[in-house]
């Protein structure tokens, strides 16, 4: 495994923008074309880190999205200060949600959020503290281009 | 089918990117308002039918590399949507018909739905 960091950035994310809300995901998707990585290996990590940001935008106050590039694998942590979240199982269950009206106005809260993270990830950790935030890490190999998201 | 052929058949308003619609080859047509279900199901070269206007459709949109966007019942989206579409080369297409006549329309010329492709 070749563990050289090509690329780092880090993105802040505003909890409760939802106008800019994404942006951080959107120039995450540009890095990774520019690095010339395959249309499908950017999608599932465009996606997840979306979805991650999304969350952070929905309930948090403050969080960020970490991207570290290395020849092998992309490894996106999206970390927020905010509500944490109470029991991690009932989360990653698909239709589970608790999301406001302002949130499904726009077209998000409909409990996809995490298991749609999961499904475009190789690996994906999860950490909470309730009161205190919560930590997302999601892992793309780059040389595994994934069928999850295709088979759908 | 190309973006253009469905353009030149059904009446629909082209608000962002003309000049890509000749690439855009669409695969099969989706029509949603939830962008967490698009974002669960999506595949390059589908068409979203939606009546969403906000920012979150354009950048959905991109990152699920979507062939195009087309809105319905006549909403208009801000310039602020407008311009992103723009920036991030996403077709956006505006069109009177509501949901259903303008699925029944893009049905009627050939195209279908994403779970039957």
């Amino acid at each position: 495994m070749n563990n050289e960091v090509v690329f780092s950035q880090e993105l802040e994310v505003e909890g409760g923008d939802f106008v800019r809300g994404g942006e951080s995901s959107c120039r995450i998707l540009e890095i990774l074309k520019e690095l010339a990585f395959s249309p499908a290996i950017v999608r599932r990590a465009g996606i997840a880190a979306y979805e991650a940001e999304m969350n952070i935008v929905m309930y948090a106050e403050q969080g960020n999205l970490n991207l570290t590039v290395t020849p092998d694998r992309i490894v996106i942590v999206a970390e927020d200060r905010g509500p944490g979240i109470e029991d991690i199982d009932l989360a990653m269950q698909e239709g589970y949600s608790t999301a406001t009206d302002e949130i499904r106005e726009m077209g998000f809260g409909a409990g996809m959020g995490l298991p749609n993270i999961k499904k475009n990830s190789d690996d994906m950790e999860i950490s909470s503290s309730v009161g205190e935030g919560t930590r997302v890490q999601i892992v793309i190999r780059a040389n595994h281009e994934g069928t999850s998201s295709e088979a759908a | 089918m190309r973006l253009e052929e469905i353009v030149e058949a059904i009446d629909v308003e082209v608000l962002v990117g003309e000049e890509w619609l000749p690439q855009r080859e669409i695969t099969t047509v989706s029509a949603c308002d939830l962008m967490s279900d698009v974002l669960a199901f999506a595949k390059p070269g589908i068409l979203l039918v939606t009546g969403l206007t906000n920012s979150q459709v354009v950048r959905t949109a991109a990152i699920a590399q979507l062939a195009g966007v087309i809105i319905v019942r006549g909403k208009r989206p801000g310039a602020d949507t407008i311009e992103l579409a723009r920036k991030m080369q996403v077709p956006l297409l505006s069109t009177s018909m509501h949901m259903f006549e303008l699925c029944s329309e893009l049905a009627k010329i050939g195209l279908v739905g994403t779970r039957t492709q």
